[in-house]
């Protein structure tokens, strides 16, 4: 009864059976969910740049995708696969060096991005294009979307789970999993491939240039908790989960909030969200100035 | 090999009781000794003595928990244009567009404010350093470009060329192969002479400084034994300063320090000199 | 192109390319790609935010850039790795995002916000433009040699009492105070281009510091120059321009730096 009475204050009318929700809810979910699993390697390998970086750069294939007509879903995958691919075969240069080479790289696809934006609001009708790239999509999308996106969602975690335990290793420790026969280009270029594809449904979800939220802030949460890779996987995506559905909530009810039912941007409310629960983790836990870095049993 | 200026030896750093703790850790222990204008002290003392500590201490970098340090009669602040300093390890990035002449140039002014005026006298300056340290021939090229041993003695000319009345060198030896040691120990000697400038050479080892040294500052378990070679690296004085049997051998004017153990035979304290090629 | 209407464009890059490249030349020389383009970001918020409530968008962009300078000063090294920090920026980018909404010119605020539109420079707004832009290179000018000497070589910097915190400190706010004024020319997005790409591809053909600034002033301009001229003439919008032609100078200068090692 309680539960009911405080549930009708939160949730808006509506909210259940309104199709688009209902869309929204699952592909955000499935989305938190890959973003946290590989989010949390990420953190741990400490390529949190590329994969802000790949979000941005996709920026320039969702657009292009928009513009012949397509889900920029399609445009995303195909340009972050691309550009995480020529990352990883660039190969590790001089930490300055690279940071200015990736900066270029980010500076041209962000030009192409708004060449092709610019394409997108003055030749097509609709005018969302910079919007729904940029800060996603999600109560706009298709269901026809729904089977592409849990295809690419399996992929994606099941090429994590293929590579879990050498991918681990060489997070970890580069030179014991050389030692032990893995190679390294191979897990890089796995690993790649999932991270192009979170953060490609991601940025669907929350758009592509608040979609490293996604992928960073529930892993490093979790991170804050605990050290087993196993449970930090699990935790990860449950906040990521929690975060988008309690952003979806929001964004739903801000509509009702004032007169001109204008509503406040889903992406706004899930990065809030996340951030505030990683300040949360922070404080509760104790200023520690790194995030704890996973085990994996048997790895020394 | 210089001698120590005679009559007027004006003291030009006073290290006074000076304990320092880092972390938790007592770094050094009540350490005292004095420098005068010219002479060349080698610090010698093995890796986590407190070399690098005690340098940054004179610098100023670092604070001590008690004890003075005093630079020409000054304390703290002030002192820093009084000092060359030469750090440890230094990497420069090849992509930087600056020159050598452009770090050394930096030595006359780089903490002031504004733009380098290129005047001739500035100029003159610089390519003196240059032509001391034997550095002219890649004056020109971009100094993250140059190799470790190049690059160390456009460091040297950086820290010379405020003409300093201290040069403070943190283990410039380290991964030099022998022709390198000897070239860097001499030039370091010759222009300290030409300028009077007073030097403490932070190293491993002492032999390679033997040659020049007046005094050498042995440092182990925070504590320093100052004196000349004579005094200082004796079975005696090592053994107290180490806490426990330390022998002391030369052969062929090598000196080596030897840590004995009654059980289980001999093992070395001070790094054996590579072979000498025949 | 060179009609009165386009006066106020012409004047407005050509102080933002200046400008650019000078703190260009040092932005790259001490790798701070993060903040270059970590503030950018938090001043979205704020430009959004001065957009709301009919304030002036510099004046916006003014304030959060600063407080972001201060910001990631104080945290030091921490910064660049913290997550806290990366997910602060994250949220400013939603909170722009959030404010724009709320006006009724969504869309094309955005983009011009994120992209640039040197067109939108209007003729009030090249005097304050102006003036930050000089406090920019004098503030460049007087910390040359500290902030060369702290960029090269830290150690030796502090060994002279250059503290490199104090440095770091001054520098964050005059890439703060660029953002400010080139931001509604060129966007938050592809400051970092400006920024970046100019001066990288400068220091490819020439040794000496202070020429090398002044190579980059000179790409920065070219860059500029040809990205409103192209826009012009195409309509396309000029952020395309500025990161295609920052791509290009870039591999230009990596290439002949390439065929000189090898020559």
């Amino acid at each position: 009864m309680i539960v009911a009475g405080v549930g009708s204050a939160v949730i808006e009318p509506g909210f259940f059976s309104s199709a688009p929700v209902q869309v929204a809810l699952v592909v955000g979910a499935i989305a938190a969910v890959v973003s946290g699993v590989v989010g949390i390697f990420t953190v741990v390998r400490g390529q949190s740049f590329a994969g802000h970086s790949l979000a941005d750069i996709g920026t320039a294939g969702g657009s292009a995708a928009f513009l012949v007509g397509v889900n920029p879903l399609y445009g995303f995958v195909a340009m972050n696969l691309v550009a995480g691919g020529v990352m990883e075969l660039i190969g590790i240069r001089r930490p300055r060096g690279r940071d200015v080479a990736t900066g270029i790289v980010l500076g041209a696809a962000l030009g192409f991005a708004a060449l092709f934006l610019y394409f997108d609001t003055t030749s097509t009708s609709t005018t969302g294009a910079t919007i729904n790239v940029l800060f996603g999509s999600i109560f706009t999308l298709p269901s026809s979307i729904v089977p592409v996106i849990v295809v690419l969602s399996v992929l994606a975690i099941g090429m994590t789970c293929f590579l879990y335990r050498p991918l681990l290793l060489s997070s970890l420790s580069p030179d014991l999993a050389a030692a032990r026969g893995v190679s390294l280009r191979f897990v890089g270029i796995g690993f790649l491939v999932s991270l192009a594809l979170a953060v490609s449904l991601s940025a669907v979800t929350i758009g592509a240039i608040l979609s490293t939220a996604l992928l960073i802030g529930p892993a490093a949460t979790a991170l804050r908790f605990t050290k087993r890779t196993g449970s930090a996987i699990v935790a990860a995506a449950a906040i990521g989960v929690g975060a988008t559905w309690l952003g979806i909530l929001l964004s739903y009810d801000s509509y009702y909030w004032t007169p001109s039912h204008r509503g406040w941007p889903v992406s706004f409310f899930v990065v809030a969200v996340v951030f505030v629960v990683y300040l949360a983790a922070d404080l509760f836990t104790g200023h520690r100035v790194t995030a704890r870095r996973p085990t994996m049993r048997g790895a020394r | 090999m210089t001698d120590a200026a005679e009559g007027s030896s004006t003291e030009i750093l006073s290290v006074a009781n000076l304990s320092v703790s880092l972390a938790g850790r007592e770094i050094l222990r009540d350490v005292s000794f004095t420098c005068d204008a010219g002479e060349f002290i080698g610090l010698i003392g093995s890796n986590g003595a407190g070399k690098t500590t005690l340098l940054r201490v004179i610098l100023g970098l670092t604070a001590p928990t008690s004890g003075s340090v005093r630079v020409a009669g000054r304390e703290r602040s002030s002192r820093k244009p009084l000092i060359g300093y030469v750090p440890q390890k230094i990497g420069l990035d090849p992509d930087m567009p600056i020159r050598a002449r452009d770090l050394v140039g930096l030595g006359i002014d780089g903490h002031r404010f504004g733009i380098p005026r290129p005047t001739a006298k500035r100029n003159a300056l610089i390519d003196e350093m240059l032509a001391a340290v034997d550095a002219t021939r890649f004056a020109d090229a971009r100094v993250g470009n140059l190799s470790g041993g190049e690059q160390q003695r456009i460091m040297i000319a950086h820290a010379l060329i405020s003409r300093p009345r201290l040069l403070l060198l943190d283990e410039p030896l380290a991964n030099l192969d022998i022709r390198s040691e000897q070239e860097v120990v001499s030039l370091v000697a010759r222009i300290a002479a030409e300028q009077n400038v007073a030097v403490l050479f932070a190293a491993h080892g002492m032999n390679p400084l033997l040659p020049v040294m007046d005094r050498v500052a042995y440092i182990a378990r925070g504590r320093v034994a100052i004196g000349t070679t004579a005094e200082v690296v004796t079975t005696e004085s090592l053994s107290r300063l180490y806490g426990r049997h330390v022998d002391v051998v030369t052969v062929h004017n090598r000196i080596l320090v030897v840590a004995g153990r009654e059980d289980e035979g001999l093992h070395h304290v001070e790094p054996v000199p590579r072979a000498e090629p025949t | 192109m060179f009609s009165p209407f386009m006066i106020n464009a012409w004047e407005a890059s050509t102080i933002v390319a200046v400008v650019a490249g000078v703190v260009g030349f040092f932005t790259v020389l001490r790798g701070s790609s993060f903040a270059a383009h970590a503030l950018p970001n938090g001043a979205f918020a704020g430009a959004a935010g001065a957009s709301l409530v009919g304030a002036s968008t510099i004046l916006g962009l003014g304030v959060f850039s600063l407080l972001g300078a201060i910001g990631i000063a104080s945290l030091g090294r921490r910064a660049r790795h913290d997550v806290a920090t990366a997910l602060a920026i994250v949220l400013m980018l939603g909170l722009g995002s959030l404010f724009l909404s709320m006006t009724t010119q969504y869309a094309p605020e955005i983009f011009s916000l994120l992209f640039g539109e040197v067109l939108g420079v209007a003729s009030n707004e090249l005097a304050p433009t102006a003036a930050i832009g000089l406090v920019c290179v004098a503030a460049i000018a007087v910390l040359y040699r500290p902030l060369l000497l702290s960029s090269a070589a830290p150690d030796l910097a502090e060994a002279r009492g250059i503290k490199g915190e104090r440095i770091e400190l001054a520098f964050l706010l005059v890439i703060a105070l660029v953002t400010t004024m080139a931001v509604p020319v060129v966007g938050t997005l592809l400051i970092f281009s400006l920024l970046v790409g100019p001066a990288a591809a400068a220091r490819c053909f020439t040794n000496k510091p202070l020429t090398a600034m002044g190579l980059s002033v000179v790409f920065a301009l070219v860059t500029v120059w040809s990205a409103i001229a192209l826009s012009y003439t195409s309509n396309l919008p000029i952020g395309f321009f500025v990161g295609a032609i920052g791509a290009v100078g870039y591999a230009t200068g990596r290439s002949w730096t390439a065929r000189r090692r090898l020559a």
